[in-house]
């Protein structure tokens, strides 16, 4: 196996160094990538059309947003497929739990606990930065829904899973998760009852106080909120369901 | 050699040293730590090239979130390797 | 073979990230068929994915160009502070360049009497390709959400076999087959499948 491993690697590296001459070079202006008139155009009227300093931002929740919208969606039933293969049924509920290998049955401890109820509140807060600033600054839903599951986790390490359900259950992470969705397909079904396509942001400015520019603005933070609910459920439904096993009790 | 590029130099060889550590050792649990260590390598290079979002999201995601998913499954299974 | 033009100068000097990433890309290729522990393959996995994503990255880098987002003079929001710098200048470079478009979409909040206006194909080079960054942005959350679900089938394999390595896993599926007495296929299946089995009998 090694052999036949060693050969496909050799070969396949072969044909990609030969491939890499005929790259662009580094930093190219006039790689086809770069001088795309798609590319230009997104750095050129980005701030025209949606007012939005990130480009990065408003390429993702706006120009791109039916994608966007769907890898959230892909988040979601990554989420639930976990969920749906660890889920014990039938005898293999009632079976005792396989000891682990290295099991250390300790209380939490005082100095980790401690540092962690300082931090939790900081983490939050600045995931709420990230999701709230992503418009102007690196970030925005995934990041921020990253962190946010980040806290979560952090509480489970801690203490143990049971202290972090006690403040968000799986059960309603996968309720939340559903309501990211919603959330963004909402925007998007509401901005073509008001007579625009599917996620056409601009048309929000019919029941907004804003022009069509400042519409687009503020519907993308509606969208980031949505891909954040998902993302922070999806983590820490993931995360709860492989440190234990599916069972959703003790600690990791 | 500018600095810019001895940093670019650097980064990169030590992506692949950290690559190759967590694919050879023996215990899982290294394996996962020096992944994460993998991932903050590329955050870094990221940030250098201009790409601050993916530079952002893989340090929240790669460094920190999926390296936990590994010491969690690692911590359920068995933690030393037969290779 | 170093000159001017020669492969290697081109590959090691010119494209020495792209190397990397092709290096990069064969660790986790090789892990991925090579390594016996499932969770080795998954690291691997993810490494290749990774190399993936540092080239698309690397698509979008411009010589001199920095990152995607408006500096102040360009931003949308942004012209305060250009404002008290030098007043005069500033709108009057401005407003020239303002068309019917920016103009209507003023608002009162903003200082100014000058909407965004679009970028020259000068100014645009200026900054850093945003589309890789995007779909690459999306690519890294999908992936942790992947390996999230290959994670817990690791596990759901260690519940099922007690081990995590390929070949005694292999090795546990053949001799599960083995025990297992396979029913009579033409007394338990009806009809849909008989007809394939009467041409497995001719043959």
């Amino acid at each position: 196996m090694k052999k036949i491993a060693l050969a496909v690697t050799v070969l396949t590296g072969i044909l990609l160094l030969y491939a890499a001459q005929d790259f662009p070079a580094w930093g190219d202006l006039q790689s086809p990538a770069s001088a795309s008139p798609v590319s230009k155009h997104f750095i050129a009227d980005t701030g025209v059309d949606t007012e939005v300093p990130n480009m990065v931002t408003a390429v993702l929740a706006d120009y791109r947003g039916f994608d966007t919208m769907f890898e959230t969606v892909v988040i979601f039933i990554a989420g639930i497929a976990i969920i749906g293969i660890l889920r014990r049924t039938g005898a293999d509920a009632d079976a005792p739990a396989l000891k682990r290998e290295n099991e250390i049955a300790a209380e939490p401890d005082l100095i980790v606990t401690n540092t962690v109820r300082l931090l939790v509140p900081v983490i939050q807060l600045f995931a709420f930065y990230v999701l709230a600033h992503g418009h102007v600054s690196p970030g925005g839903g995934f990041q921020g829904g990253v962190i946010m599951g980040a806290s979560f986790i952090l509480v489970a390490l801690a203490w143990d899973l049971p202290k972090a359900m006690d403040r968000l259950s799986v059960d309603r992470a996968v309720m939340l998760a559903g309501v990211g969705i919603l959330i963004y397909a909402g925007i998007g079904l509401f901005s073509m009852l008001l007579g625009g396509e599917f996620l056409d942001y601009a048309e929000l400015s019919h029941v907004l106080p804003v022009s069509r520019e400042m519409a687009r603005y503020h519907a993308m933070l509606g969208v980031e909120i949505g891909v954040a609910f998902t993302v922070t459920a999806v983590m820490f439904a993931i995360y709860a369901n492989l440190s234990t096993r599916g069972r959703l009790e003790g600690g990791l | 050699m500018t600095g810019l590029a001895l940093f670019n130099l650097f980064i990169l060889v030590f992506m692949v040293v950290a690559a190759v550590i967590s694919l050879r050792v023996k215990d899982l649990l290294t394996a996962s730590v020096v992944f994460g260590i993998y991932s903050f390598l590329m955050c870094l290079l990221w940030a250098e090239m201009g790409a601050v979002d993916v530079a952002f999201t893989e340090a929240a995601v790669g460094a920190g979130v999926s390296a936990v998913f590994l010491v969690a499954t690692v911590f359920n299974v068995k933690r030393m390797s037969s290779d | 073979m170093f000159g001017e033009d020669g492969l290697l100068n081109e590959l090691l000097v010119e494209r020495f990230n792209y190397c990397v990433y092709v290096v990069l890309l064969l660790i986790g290729l090789y892990a991925m068929i090579a390594k016996n522990n499932l969770i080795k393959k998954l690291i691997g996995m993810s490494i290749f994915q990774t190399a993936i994503i540092l080239f698309y990255v690397s698509i979008g880098v411009k010589e001199g160009g920095t990152i995607p987002i408006y500096v102040a003079e360009h931003d949308p929001h942004g012209h305060h502070a250009e404002h008290q710098a030098h007043p005069e200048e500033a709108n009057a470079t401005e407003e020239t360049e303002e068309n019917a478009t920016t103009a209507t979409t003023l608002h009162e909040e903003d200082h100014g009497h000058h909407g965004p206006r679009s970028l020259t194909d000068e100014e645009t080079s200026d900054y850093a390709n945003p589309l890789p960054h995007v779909l690459m942005l999306t690519a890294i959350v999908v992936g942790v959400a992947t390996l999230g679900v290959a994670l817990a089938l690791t596990q759901r394999i260690y519940r099922a076999y007690g081990t995590i390595e390929e070949d005694a896993v292999l090795a546990a599926i053949l001799a599960e087959d083995a025990s297992t007495v396979i029913p009579d296929v033409l007394a338990t299946k009806p009809k849909r499948t008989s007809s394939k089995s009467r041409k497995a009998k001719k043959a």
